[in-house]
């Protein structure tokens, strides 16, 4: 198969994830699709290790991984707090730090 | 870089070597001459009011023991050989830097000896005196103490065996004369009269610092020994010397109140009567004249700076006698006649080896004459209730006798009457101005010969208006005037310098006794062809003089005085001229001062439109443009997302812009 195919599907998946970053105020969403981002960012990783015939973009892809594994933790327990206290999960709700 | 004198000297055929002996024996204490004063000073400034009682005591006897001293030091120096008088003392090393070596050293040799009997004789003389005439002061410890401090100054400065010791010295003296004008420090006379002279001596001062850095930068040393010894082996080009010498000359003026500086002496006469007979008549003020005589080597090698001074001496003669006759206060006039006076010593010292002993014998004469018209001054203000106007005076003789008397031979002595100390010492400058030949000669000789007839003029019209005449004061009334005679403290020292005046000169002049005395330093003038015989030239002198006399006293005995000065709108050009010191304060004030003060204002401006305005104008920019910038931290989450978005699609296309490129 043509590896010219992942790298497209890759950058749709990027670009989807991009969108609901910018369009999205639920904070879940947001979230999620900062995921999707990565997630099209290991597979580009892969690809193009794949063509190179080498490792280092899988090693690389491991590493996203497990720091996106260790960001939702932390983002999800944020997340928490702040709609226990606000009673909200939108983005823009969440705007006292400002000028 | 050290330059052996010895060896400089020795490689020109001509030059003597410059060699002082090493001080042994007394001559090992001389440092005692300063320290006795100092230690005066030093008691009665830091023992404050504790030595209230005893401060006028403790300072007249250092004084006084610094003389004996003196003494002891000029008794030995007259048992020795005429060549071997000068001796070098060293003290201790001041700047010992790698090349760079500064010796603190005292020299006692001829000139300074005389220096040294005249500022603690006279000086002894005027502590003497202030006791009675500061009895009532409640400062008088601290009058003491400064006059002790003076001392300890201009001792220093007359036996510093270097340009820099003498500097300190210079500068010391500075301060005594500030402290010392201003010591009636709540009159706002005397305190402006002491910024004034304070100021003006730093404009001398500036020179004689830039003629001390000239000798470092050309000799690598300021010892007199190396300067003079580099100076008579040619070793200083001659553009350097005469920069050297008129730099000299700037300090010397101003210290001595010549032309140009010459404003700030009259006002001084602001301080205490005292302190105008010690520093701004006897002793100071003729340190220029020190200066010159001292730095004679430097002088000898370049004939425009020579020039200089001889036109300087001509002018201020001419400018003090002019001033004096139009004045009414006492003191002032007193002090124009100094400021003219000095004229002559730097008329005397400009004309070369010829004159420089004559330059000292004046001042020495000078010394005597003038701190005992100012004693007497003194005396009569102080009778007259500290009134200053001879206007307010006139037949004051019968009350004060020997007032009258010890002034009366002062004032004899100063225009030159026969057989006083002023007649031998004045006439032989003009002699020897005459003798300089050529046209100049005749000018110069003209203009002393002048000068000493219009000195005859004021100083007979000083005389008459104070002692003779009817009394212009009223023992009477609300103004009542109670005329006295001053006590035994006040009129001793008046009676001693009185016969000072009256013997001092013809013992410096007959047998050449002073002249021979100092001339292995001042050199001694070769024997000219005289312009005209002496006795002729006396006897012109002294119908000169007859004639300055006559004038006054045709003017101010023979007619009435009016107590109460002409308006300025009533007297001639030369009167209104006169007046107004010919000008000299309008000139400094609007030539140097008010371009001054708007050359500070315009700094003031600066800084704080310029400077300040820079400062305060980029903090206020970065200020108002971060009061803008922080309007971009909305607080909406997405917003930022979108510029992080941005920001990365703008490095990103800049990176591929590149690649491509």
């Amino acid at each position: 198969m043509n590896p010219a195919n992942y790298l497209i599907l890759s950058a749709l998946l990027f670009t989807i994830g991009t969108v609901g970053v910018l369009v999205r105020r639920n904070a879940i969403v947001v979230f999620m699709s900062i995921e999707l981002m990565l997630n099209a960012v290991n597979l580009t990783l892969v690809t193009f290790s794949r063509i190179n015939g080498t490792l280092d973009g899988q090693i690389m892809a491991f590493f996203v991984m497990v720091v996106a594994a260790a960001e939702v933790v932390i983002g999800l327990a944020i997340i928490l707090s702040i709609f226990r206290t606000r009673r909200s999960a939108s983005v823009d709700d969440v705007n006292l730090l400002k000028y | 870089m050290r330059v052996d004198p010895v060896l400089l000297a020795a490689t020109e055929p001509g030059g003597q070597p410059i060699h002082y002996a090493a001080a042994s024996g007394v001559f090992s204490l001389s440092w005692l001459v300063i320290v006795l004063p100092l230690a005066g000073a030093a008691v009665l400034l830091l023992g404050g009011r504790r030595t209230d009682r005893v401060g006028h005591i403790i300072g007249t006897l250092a004084a006084a023991a610094s003389f004996v001293l003196g003494l002891v030091l000029f008794a030995t120096l007259l048992g020795r050989d005429g060549d071997d008088r000068a001796l070098s003392q060293h003290l201790y090393s001041w700047i010992p830097v790698n090349g760079f070596q500064v010796d603190v050293g005292l020299l006692v040799d001829q000139l300074s000896i005389v220096f040294v009997l005249l500022i603690t004789g006279v000086g002894t003389l005027i502590h003497i005196y202030s006791i009675g005439y500061m009895a009532h002061d409640p400062n008088r410890r601290k009058f003491f103490a400064y006059m002790n401090l003076f001392l300890a100054s201009m001792l220093l400065l007359v036996l510093g065996n270097n340009f820099l010791s003498l500097y300190a010295g210079w500068e010391l003296v500075g301060l005594s004369s500030y402290l010392l004008i201003k010591f009636w420090e709540d009159r706002p006379a005397a305190a402006t009269a002491a910024n004034k002279a304070f100021y003006m001596n730093r404009v001398g001062d500036v020179g004689l610092a830039l003629a001390i850095m000239f000798m470092f930068a050309t000799v690598g040393s300021t010892s007199y020994a190396d300067v003079f010894g580099a100076a008579a082996a040619g070793v200083i080009g001659y553009g350097t010397l005469t920069a050297i010498a008129l730099l000299l000359l700037l300090g010397a003026c101003g210290k001595s109140g010549q032309f140009p500086l010459q404003a700030w002496l009259p006002d001084a006469m602001e301080g205490p009567t005292p302190i105008s007979a010690l520093i701004h008549a006897a002793t100071m003020v003729t340190a220029g004249v020190y200066l010159i005589v001292r730095a004679g080597p430097i002088f000898d090698g370049t004939q425009a700076a020579r020039t200089v001074v001889v036109i300087i001496g001509a002018a201020t003669i001419l400018i003090g006698c002019v001033i004096g006759c139009a004045y009414d206060d006492i003191k002032k006039v007193l002090a124009y006649s100094t400021v003219s006076q000095i004229g002559y010593m730097f008329l005397a010292v400009g004309l070369g080896p010829a004159g420089y002993a004559l330059g000292i014998m004046h001042l020495v004469a000078h010394g005597f004459f003038k701190a005992g018209l100012f004693l007497g001054a003194g005396s009569v203000i102080h009778g007259m209730d500290d009134d200053q106007d001879l206007r307010h005076y006139g037949g004051l003789w019968r009350y004060m006798p020997i007032t009258w008397v010890t002034f009366g031979l002062g004032y004899l002595a100063i225009i030159g009457f026969p057989g006083l100390s002023g007649f031998f010492t004045k006439d032989r400058i003009i002699e020897t101005a005459f003798d300089k030949g050529g046209t100049s000669g005749y000018l110069l000789g003209s203009i002393a010969l002048l000068g000493a007839g219009i000195t005859a003029f004021y100083m007979t019209r000083l005389f008459l208006m104070t002692f003779h005449g009817k009394p212009r004061w009223s023992s009477e009334g609300p103004a009542a005037k109670h005329p006295h005679e001053s006590p035994v403290s006040m009129t001793g020292p008046m009676v001693v310098l009185a016969v000072g005046s009256v013997f001092a000169g013809g013992l410096f002049v007959l047998g050449h006794s002073l002249q021979d005395w100092l001339e292995p330093v001042a050199g001694t003038g070769v024997e000219g062809v005289h312009t005209f015989s002496p006795v002729v030239l006396t006897l012109l002198t002294l119908v000169v003089t007859a004639g300055g006399f006559a004038g006054a006293y045709l003017r101010y005995q023979m007619r009435p005085v009016e107590s109460v000065a002409r308006p300025d709108t009533e007297v001639s050009l030369v009167t209104f001229a006169a007046r107004h010191d010919l000008f000299a304060n309008t000139f400094n004030e609007t030539v140097a001062m008010r371009p001054g003060q708007y050359l500070t204002r315009f700094l003031v401006w600066l800084d704080l439109v310029g400077i300040d305005g820079l400062v305060r104008g980029s903090a206020a920019a970065i200020g108002g443009l971060s009061g803008r910038m922080r309007r971009l931290q909305t607080g909406f989450v997405r917003s930022y997302a979108l510029s992080m978005l941005g920001g990365a699609v703008l490095v990103v296309g800049a990176l591929l812009l590149v690649r491509a490129g």
